[in-house]
């Protein structure tokens, strides 16, 4: 079926067969005026699809360089210092919300023991469920699908949560609880 | 004598149906490893978008390291459709 270039012979075993397998006299008048050599027409195709992956495989990587530079072009961003609560205005074992860094970003401080606070993102990480602090049992517990944090570290712990709860970084001076900073995770 | 034997026998041709039964071997493993990159890639992106960039750097690596098994199969591909126009 391959039709012979003039001045270069192939080799018998590339001289392939139509598709129905019969000789190239028996097959239809169009197929013997433009023979198609089906195996090496199959060959190019995958050739071209494995070009056409490692294509891809560059994208990929390309993409990945790019995460990579704008991770060490990420500075982190100063953050100004919020006055949270007084002292004596937060019961071990209570909480108070409050917006941080500004407003609409809702954050919740939990003043565990006498000298022990922490301040966690107020939305749950799966789907932005408000969270409810719950430190008798030692978890933030988002109600719209059952999903836990520990309440010591953020980590979530029940639920189709995956990332941690985004912490708050607090100062406690004269009497006073301050928000100075945020800590991003995911492990 | 020898030698040149041996260097004959490593080069040899292959026909066309061998090349594309070596092309339906290399194939899937191109598959394989463009999967596992775009995994890579989309765990980095997560992690970056959460604030954690610690994984960026080895996720790269991996993710080239991929790119150039890929390009050395390819590259083996075109060496064996150069041998195959050559004829032998």
């Amino acid at each position: 079926m391959t039709p012979q270039v003039p001045g270069r012979e192939r080799p018998a075993d590339e001289l392939t067969v139509a598709p129905d397998g019969r000789p190239l006299a028996d097959q239809p008048r169009w197929r013997q005026d433009f023979p198609i050599d089906v195996v090496q027409d199959e060959y190019v195709a995958r050739r071209e699809f494995v070009k056409f992956l490692v294509l891809t495989s560059s994208a990929f990587v390309a993409g990945q360089i790019w995460i990579l530079g704008r991770g060490l072009l990420r500075r982190p961003p100063s953050l100004p210092e919020l006055e949270i609560a007084r002292l004596d205005e937060l019961a071990v074992g209570g909480a108070v919300g409050f917006d941080y860094p500004v407003a609409g970003k809702p954050k919740l401080l939990v003043r565990l023991g006498e000298s022990e606070f922490v301040a966690y993102e107020g939305r749950c990480t799966h789907l932005s469920c408000p969270v409810i602090p719950q430190p008798e049992k030692g978890r933030f517990y988002c109600p719209c699908h059952s999903g836990s944090f520990d309440i010591a570290t953020g980590k979530p712990i029940a639920g189709p949560p995956r990332r941690p709860l985004q912490r708050v970084e607090l100062a406690v001076r004269d009497g006073r609880v301050f928000a100075t900073g945020l800590v991003e995770a995911t492990l | 004598m020898n030698a040149r034997r041996s260097r004959t026998a490593g080069r040899r041709r292959f026909s066309v149906a061998q090349r594309r039964m070596i092309l339906s071997g290399i194939t899937p493993v191109t598959v394989v490893l463009v999967v596992l990159q775009l995994w890579l890639l989309t765990a980095t992106m997560n992690a970056h978008l959460g604030g954690d960039d610690s994984v960026a750097l080895p996720a790269a690596l991996a993710s080239f390291a991929c790119l150039l098994l890929n390009a050395g199969l390819l590259f083996y591909v075109f060496r064996l459709d150069g041998r195959g126009r050559a004829g032998g």
